[in-house]
């Protein structure tokens, strides 16, 4: 068997048996629900619950009742939409850049970033849905033979690749995530007593064995998967970014944008997978598999990436002085100085200032400001979408169609009401989901785990 | 005389390998192995030949390239080609730059997807397909050789039991078949 150097920090602590690893992540499914739970689930619920009446007025109003005007055509919508596919690409990376890494650390936290990038598409294209207005015809953005002459889609266009992007994006993520599951469906269902438990995740495993030549090919399909799911999870928020970067408009035009979206979706991401884990760790009890180094790590990825964003808002600023075109300077002047300097300067607190405080090691390992920082993060990250999609808009080239954007009810109600459905979705994830890979944990216990660490130790030193 | 199986149970997949070599250099077919998860280097012990879904994957993939390619080319050059700006737009070798995202997805779509159903059918998971593991302990922290005497005809019950036990094996169990 392989062996792990000492210096390593642990990714298991105190001592577990494979059998100990089965009984934490199933217990909290065959127990009932903590009364904190509970709590939450109503809170979420009831968000949810008037985020989908906001939603069905908007679809029977039309959208109208949003905030939009002449001038600024586009706003919340697709601000929230750039938000949420954002949020969905860490799942991704961890379970499939990290996997080609061979990052262990992953393995305690893929699942539930996974179904985080799950309920988190699935919030985003909510909001190309809703947007169209008569979302009946929703079915048009494919390539259908229908009764109108010769009228296909337009494969031109950013917005149809969007729809394949994130159509590609959102299965193939939910075929990563099942596949893995399926084996820990097993473990449940052998673990079980109740018969209607025994049954639902009997159906839910699809009859898994176990054997040789099946984890052979669950090895092989997880490599592949993360394979293509890694240039995936690339495109998919270029593709995002292409949406305005091949439009003409200024502040919208610059080829920074595919990288500089994907890694501030990545920025994002974590930040939501340290918001859930924080939590769920403490209410779960799991505080001996998502362990402090787990936490750090990903910091480590927020301080990167961050930085990153950093170095893009930057370059922006520069070119658009550079290139000297008046209408590009003036959109970014106009940011940093006009009616929405608020909004440009929480983007910049936000997101390239406050992250570079986990440089100090004290902060970047202290759970409490992690979560504090998590929520800054995400709060910044969708002040970038608001930026660059309303303050490139506002003011145009004809100063009489100058305005502001005001959002209306409906605008937040919705934005609020996908936050609800989102986490209702991740508790009930939380609840009825082993909430960690089992196999994958089970399979660095020996290598990583603290108690077989020191025992191998203690071997060496004799 | 009435055929066996023999299901010897391990704690650990290092003292799985362990027998399964024991019984493997004894001339013993075994026949599968069952384990929570994984257990690295089983296959070339007991004979598993390495699995060809990547193939399968690549081969999907390129399916969707082709057919991604042909589509487009049929809705947006030959049957109706849209005047974007006056942009070049009546071949396809003029228009293609535009057409890479959406080619690129849909090859991903297709050999993700062809893949994973492959999987699911080869290991023969599906829906309603009920557990067929022999021991259910087997999916929590149990490793466990399976041996059947119909595929050792040289080797008696008592004899395969007697190698097993040379190695650090926990239970052995006997069912008729």
């Amino acid at each position: 068997m392989h062996a792990e150097a000492a210096i390593r920090e642990p990714l298991i602590l105190g001592h577990k048996t494979y059998h100990d690893i089965t009984e934490d992540i199933v217990r909290p499914i065959e127990n009932k629900a903590p009364r904190g739970w509970y709590i939450l689930m109503t809170i979420a619920s009831l968000i949810a619950a008037y985020g989908t009446g906001c939603i069905l007025y908007l679809i029977s109003k039309g959208i109208g009742t949003w905030g939009l005007n002449k001038t600024v055509d586009w706003a919340w919508d697709i601000t929230n939409f750039v938000w949420w596919v954002g949020i969905g690409h860490a799942g991704t990376l961890i379970s499939a850049v990290l996997l080609l890494f061979r990052q262990k650390w992953r393995m305690a936290i893929n699942r539930s970033a996974e179904a985080m990038t799950i309920f988190a598409v699935i919030m985003a294209a909510t909001f190309p849905g809703i947007h169209m207005g008569r979302i009946w015809m929703a079915y048009w953005v494919l390539p259908l033979p229908n009764q109108f002459g010769s009228l296909w889609v337009n494969f031109n266009s950013p917005l149809l690749w969007d729809v394949f992007a994130i159509s590609t994006y959102f299965s193939v993520s939910l075929v990563f995530w099942y596949i893995g599951l399926i084996p820990d469906f097993a473990t449940i269902r052998d673990k079980v007593t109740k018969p209607m438990m025994k049954k639902v995740y009997g159906i839910l495993s699809f009859g898994w064995t176990g054997n040789a030549k099946a984890w052979t090919r669950f090895e092989e399909v997880s490599l592949v998967l993360a394979g293509i799911a890694t240039p995936l999870v690339f495109s998919v928020h270029s593709v995002v970014s292409f949406d305005f970067a091949t439009s003409i408009v200024p502040g919208w035009h610059t080829t920074i944008f595919p990288p500089y979206f994907v890694s501030g979706a990545v920025f994002s991401g974590f930040a939501m997978v340290q918001t859930l884990l924080l939590v769920m760790r403490k209410v779960m009890h799991l505080e001996a598999y998502i362990t402090k180094k787990h936490i750090e790590y990903m910091n480590i990825v927020i301080i990167v990436t961050g930085s990153i964003v950093g170095v893009a808002y930057i370059t922006e600023l520069f070119i658009s002085w550079y290139s000297g075109v008046e209408y590009e300077s003036y959109a970014f002047i106009n940011r940093a100085t006009g009616p929405y300097w608020w909004a440009y300067w929480s983007m910049m607190t936000c997101n390239v200032i406050s992250p570079q405080l986990f440089w100090f090691k004290k902060l970047r390992t202290h759970l409490g400001f992690t979560f504090f920082m998590s929520i800054i993060v995400n709060i910044g990250m969708w002040f970038e979408r608001f930026v660059i999609i309303v303050t490139s808009l506002h003011r145009d080239y004809l100063p009489s169609a100058w305005t502001m954007f005001h959002p209306t009810w409906v605008d937040v109600g919705v934005f609020l009401g996908t936050i609800g459905i989102f986490f209702t979705l991740y508790l009930l994830f939380a609840r009825y989901f082993p909430v960690l890979a089992l196999n994958e944990v089970k399979s660095i216990l020996k290598v990583s785990g603290e108690s077989y660490k020191q025992e191998a130790a203690k071997h060496h030193h004799h | 005389m009435a055929n066996k199986v023999i299901y010897a149970v391990y704690d650990d997949p290092e003292q799985l390998k362990d027998g399964a070599r024991k019984l493997v250099s004894a001339g013993v077919k075994v026949k599968d192995v069952f384990s929570p998860f994984p257990v690295h280097g089983i296959d070339p012990i007991i004979g598993i030949t390495r699995t060809r879904l990547g193939i399968v994957s690549f081969m999907f993939g390129i399916t969707g390239t082709a057919l991604a390619v042909l589509g487009i080319w049929y809705f947006n050059i030959f049957d109706w080609p849209m005047n974007i700006g006056g942009k070049p737009s009546f071949h396809y070798y003029q228009n293609v730059p535009a057409f890479i995202p959406v080619t690129f997805e849909f090859t991903v779509l297709c050999a993700a997807h062809g893949m994973a159903i492959t999987y699911l059918i080869r290991n023969k998971t599906l829906p309603g397909m009920p557990a067929r593991n022999p021991d259910p302990r087997s999916t929590n922290d149990k490793f466990i050789i399976e041996v059947r005497t119909a595929d050792n005809h040289g080797h008696s019950a008592e004899a395969i039991a007697e190698l097993l036990r040379q190695s650090p094996v926990t239970e052995i169990n006997e069912r008729q078949c």
